[in-house]
């Protein structure tokens, strides 16, 4: 990684524990339910290493371990809690988009919401960031 | 628009100004990527906002591919694995 910073290296350092987690326990599952738990182990590390004092990553943890609990490893905890009231094909554009797609967005002051998207897009960036050179490190692995 | 709807909720004690909402949307506009909106540019608002949520939809699509992705990766032996979690590690 290049100039990695602390923040980062943190978010690298769980993603790295969660995937070895799914690989020592699901490596003999389909590989769409090891798909779905490595997107759930992306969001959960993402939202654990941005800490408590974000609105959105505390909103994140909670509805992943709701959905956890009613042990759903589905895909579509993300669409289903972004949905609202049936709007689920309904493209959202604006705060409102905004209040849909960031984690704990419905209950924020519009201040908040622009503070707290600016945070989680950061985030995000740094974990595709990661996936992305975890997976090229590992196609270049898999062709020695 | 929506900063008049804000201010005629506030209190006298939480005024937000104006000033404030057009930092945070410029700090936002900062965050998008140069391919979405071209910073040097002053845009409004609505298209910042507008161009926020579809940064973050294809975000989450990328997050999305790149986990099905990681998936047929550690399907893979598990010596592979080794060379996976210590390339992380670089």
């Amino acid at each position: 990684m290049e100039n990695p910073n602390p923040k980062s290296l943190m978010a690298a350092f769980h993603f790295q524990r969660a995937l070895s987690l799914v690989h020592r326990t699901a490596s003999k599952s389909s590989r769409a339910v090891r798909g779905r738990r490595i997107q759930c182990a992306a969001y959960a590390s993402m939202a654990y290493s941005a800490g408590p004092r974000r609105a959105w990553s505390r909103a994140l943890l909670r509805r992943l371990r709701r959905a956890a609990r009613r042990r759903q490893p589905r895909a579509g905890w993300r669409r289903r809690a972004a949905a609202g009231a049936g709007a689920a094909s309904r493209v959202a554009t604006g705060a409102a988009g905004l209040r849909r797609l960031v984690p704990g967005g419905g209950g924020m002051d519009y201040c908040s919401l622009l503070e707290e998207t600016a945070d989680y897009i950061k985030c995000l960036s740094v974990q595709v960031k990661l996936m992305q050179s975890i997976a090229d490190s590992a196609s270049l692995c898999g062709q020695l | 628009m929506s900063s008049r709807r804000t201010r005629s909720r506030q209190s006298s004690s939480t005024r937000i100004t104006d000033e404030q909402i057009n930092d945070l949307v410029s700090k936002l506009q900062a965050v998008l990527p140069e391919a979405r909106i071209r910073r040097s540019d002053r845009v409004s608002a609505a298209k910042v906002l507008q161009e926020t949520c579809n940064y973050i939809r294809s975000l989450h699509r990328e997050v999305d591919g790149l986990s099905e992705r990681l998936s047929e990766l550690l399907e893979e032996s598990s010596s592979d694995q080794a060379a996976i979690i210590r390339s992380l590690l670089m």
